[in-house]
């Protein structure tokens, strides 16, 4: 069986939850083997009413005090023995934080392969599927195969495939597990989650971002990509390290970490492109590219690039947007 | 507080990838290599912790022998002394490997904290903090970016970054192990006196414990295909720039 691990909190889903259903679809097709989504915590049945309109073989539902609130020691002690149940070759979850929380740990306890950030799924010869995933900060690709007995987890980055893919069927049947868990083994005490601070700006709806990176070197420079911004009608933006170092408010960080945006004009100043950043931009109608290194992982997602010093390219375009 | 600070040597940014023959991985001898970014900020956050809790720092690291670079690095920049666990094999090994030669090590030293950076800007698993948490028995949270010490090294309280700017704060009893996210606190350079302090502090060289099997498998390595087809535009800055800004209005029809 491949089980797709569903994220949900309180009966909402995470939408990658439908995406990671798209990629077991299309190892169900490669493995010849069914899939069948796990859902797991407080809220479960309703996720679960929701996610039985897709084409599987079956919806089942974990509810356990050990899944709530959510902890990775409640997670891997719940998990593993409704995994065991499903008889689960593959287990695939979207790549979120909370995924990688427990994920890899969920992993170790049953000493099995675990392949993350998958973008996509190959047929390497024999009946054995390769995972596609980038490697040095989007450098290069590998394509990965797990290694030793099943089941192999797979996560799959958020955006690889999108949740509209995954195909509908009928009604699958939903069922519920249950599992036996000490509770007392779970260390991790979490408290509520909060917003560090409103969210003053909403970069998600602006239609114009200027996005700043590394490149712009140093704060003074920021001044720069805010005259740009000002000829473009754009708001401005950055990646994390421009946040991390204050150079920029934190509500401005675009990436898995900040905000996700999808602006009409998404203009990249001095960004390299790491998968944090594209998760967050990818969504954007045209892409422009400014960097000096003609490999940086921008340029693959790019409508328009220009390769050189963008401290002559942007004064050269306030200048020509004055015309 | 004895907290343990495990590292990795990564190409740096400014490397341009080549492939060696049978490309299942890069050419090393091409490489250029320096400390992983959130690592440095996991060295940091432990020399700020022993600065306020007292204690002692020490490195770990495991790959080839090239890693002493960055070994020596860490220990200029004020770690008390390193443990290397030194095997070729572990330049291209995967997250179980290198978090079993880390465990091998580390086991026995009874680590009171261990922090190691959320994940490498090499292969980027983002796993090794995690499963060294399990093979350790340990308990562990993930892309942290908060640390306090409750209890007289008996418990910590931590803020964890969940996504959308959200965030959790998290406790849990002593030991533990912690992934910790870049940019959670500022980072320090090497001093010329820490950098001579650095060549009397101890590094103790460990192998990898035997019979880690690697749980994946690189069948090919390649520069990534084009998902768009980019439209580069060349010529002078003032040309390019000039270009630009007509494809945006007349081509693409994103500005006035």
């Amino acid at each position: 069986m491949i089980v797709v691990i569903a994220e949900q909190r309180d009966g909402t889903l995470n939408r990658a939850t439908w995406e990671t259903i798209a990629a077991a679809q299309q190892l169900a097709g490669v493995v010849g083997t069914p899939a069948t989504v796990l859902v797991p915590g407080a809220g479960a049945a309703a996720a679960a009413n929701e996610l039985a309109a897709a084409d599987v073989q079956g919806v089942a539902t974990l509810e356990h005090t050990a899944l709530e609130p959510y902890t990775p020691d409640g997670f891997t002690a719940a998990l593993q023995p409704a995994l065991a149940e499903l008889q689960a070759a593959y287990v695939l979850l979207p790549h979120t934080y909370q995924t990688r929380d427990f994920a890899p740990k969920l992993a170790a306890r049953m000493d099995r392969a675990i392949i993350t950030d998958v973008t996509g799924i190959k047929t390497a010869g024999a009946s054995d599927p390769a995972f596609v995933r980038p490697m040095f900060q989007g450098k290069l690709t590998a394509d990965v195969v797990p290694q030793g007995s099943g089941p192999h987890f797979v996560t799959f980055q958020i955006g690889a495939y999108r949740a509209d893919q995954a195909k509908k069927g009928g009604a699958a049947a939903i069922r519920a597990l249950s599992v036996t868990v000490d509770a007392s083994a779970i260390r991790e005490k979490p408290e509520a989650p909060f917003q560090q601070a409103k969210q003053a700006v909403d970069l998600s709806q602006a239609e114009r971002i200027v996005s700043v990176g590394r490149g712009i070197k140093e704060e003074a420079n920021i001044g720069v990509a805010r005259r740009l911004a000002d000829a473009l009608g754009a708001e401005i933006a950055a990646s994390r390290p421009i946040c991390d170092a204050g150079w920029l408010p934190m509500e401005r960080q675009v990436g898995s970490s900040g905000q996700t945006v999808a602006p009409k004009l998404y203009l990249a100043l001095g960004i390299s492109g790491a998968i944090q950043h594209l998760v967050g931009m990818k969504g954007s109608s045209t892409v422009v590219a400014i960097n000096k290194d003609p490999d940086a992982p921008i340029f693959e997602i790019a409508d328009y690039g220009i390769i050189g010093d963008l401290f002559e390219i942007v004064p050269a375009m306030i200048e020509a947007l004055k015309q | 507080m004895k907290i343990a600070v495990c590292i990795k040597q990564v190409p740096t940014r400014e490397w341009q990838p080549r492939l060696n023959d049978d490309k299942t991985w890069i050419r090393e001898a091409d490489a250029s290599f320096e400390m992983n970014e959130p690592d440095a900020y996991a060295l940091e956050e432990a020399l700020r912790l022993k600065e306020k809790h007292g204690g002692e720092v020490v490195v770990c690291s495991a790959g080839p022998s090239r890693v002493a670079q960055v070994i020596r690095e860490a220990l200029a920049r004020g770690a008390d002394r390193a443990i290397h666990v030194e095997d070729d094999g572990l330049a291209s090994a995967d997250g179980f490997v290198t978090s079993a030669a880390l465990a091998g090590a580390m086991r026995d030293e009874q680590f009171d904290l261990v922090l190691t950076g959320l994940q490498s800007d090499d292969q980027g698993f983002a796993q090794v903090g995690v499963i060294l948490a399990e093979k350790l028995g340990l308990p562990h949270a993930t892309i942290i970016m908060e640390v306090e010490v409750t209890d007289a090294s008996r418990g910590l309280r931590v803020k964890r970054e969940l996504e959308g700017g959200w965030f959790q704060w998290v406790a849990m009893p002593l030991p533990a192990v912690l992934t910790i996210q870049s940019g959670i606190n500022q980072l320090r350079y090497a001093t010329l006196k820490g950098i001579m302090a650095a060549k009397k502090k101890e590094i103790r060289k460990a192998a990898p414990a035997a019979g880690a099997a690697a749980k994946q498998k690189i069948v090919s390595l390649y520069v990534p295909e084009k998902a768009k087809k980019t439209q580069i535009i060349g010529g002078s800055p003032a040309e390019a720039a000039k270009e630009l800004v007509k494809k945006l209005r007349e081509e693409a029809r994103v500005i006035q």
